[in-house]
């Protein structure tokens, strides 16, 4: 996976409520797929499936118990998709910043048209 | 204030910010190329290229350098002119990570003083919007940030 589609599956991901709460769940620690499906009223291949989303994004990881199997949570992917978001809000927000004060900077009366001291000639 | 971004419709993705001066004045902060490439990108960016020739059907390109040396090019042609209040224009990134060329309606509204920007982007399809969403830096990005917030607000996160 290329990081573009590393990060398109994290945010496909994290765009299901479900899939969400059972990453708040496991951020608490790791849990069975039958622990995992307890609080919701869905089927457990159901929550399997939902598992494989979050496991394909690389946002969990199953542990090797044989039996239990235990999902737990993987923070990198989160944490790339959280800055690569931070970086282009950054981009704007710096943007607006700079013309707040360009824009403070044009309405002092120094800088109004009308204020403005003759220009030389040629 | 802070950039507020929406997805009122499967093609759109809007950028809303509020600044503390007359429409007139915001209104040619974003038509004036000596105005616009002293504030368009982060302040450690340069903007080695900015031309706007603002008339209908009039040419613009910019050229972003981030202090890594990454160049974000954009072109488009002005599609209508109303000032203070409204510009239309279409956009299209060097890159094409929007999926084919856009439909920018940036609208200015005045109350008390203080002047709402309001910038809409709208794609050729939803596939388009989306398709933008897998680029590296772009305003599929903002529908990406929006499910963030999303994210942030569930109270069971």
């Amino acid at each position: 996976m290329t990081p573009s589609e590393r990060l398109d599956a994290t945010f496909v991901a994290l765009a299901d409520p479900t899939r969400r709460a059972i990453l708040a769940r496991l951020a608490s620690g790791e849990a069975s797929v039958t622990e995992l499906a307890a609080p919701f009223a869905i089927s457990q291949p159901a929550v399997s499936k939902h598992l494989k989303i979050l496991e394909r994004a690389g946002l969990i990881s199953t542990g090797h118990s044989a039996t239990r199997r235990p999902r737990r949570l993987e923070a990198a992917p989160l944490a790339e998709a959280v800055d690569w978001l931070e970086k282009y809000r950054q981009f704007w927000e710096q943007s607006f910043q700079r013309l707040d004060v360009l824009l403070v900077e044009l309405q002092t009366p120094a800088n109004r048209r009308d204020a403005a001291p003759p220009k030389k000639e040629g | 204030m802070p950039v507020i971004v929406t997805t009122p419709s499967d093609r759109e993705i809007v950028v809303t910010r509020t600044f503390e001066a007359p429409r007139e004045l915001v209104f040619l902060c974003f038509s004036k190329p000596e105005l616009v490439r002293r504030w368009l990108g982060p302040a450690d960016w340069t903007m080695p290229v900015c031309d706007i020739d603002f008339r209908v059907g009039g040419k613009w390109r910019f050229v972003l350098r981030s202090p890594q040396g990454f160049e974000l090019g954009s072109r488009g042609v002005y599609r209508e002119i109303d000032p203070p209040a409204r510009i239309v224009n279409t956009e299209l990134y060097d890159m094409d990570w929007t999926g084919g060329e856009t439909i920018v309606t940036v609208t200015f509204v005045e109350a008390d003083g203080r002047t709402t920007a309001t910038t809409a982007v709208l794609y050729s399809s939803q596939q388009a919007r989306d398709a933008a969403a897998k680029t590296p830096m772009t305003t599929g990005m903002e529908a990406s940030y929006r499910r963030l917030d999303e994210l942030l607000a569930d109270p069971g996160i």
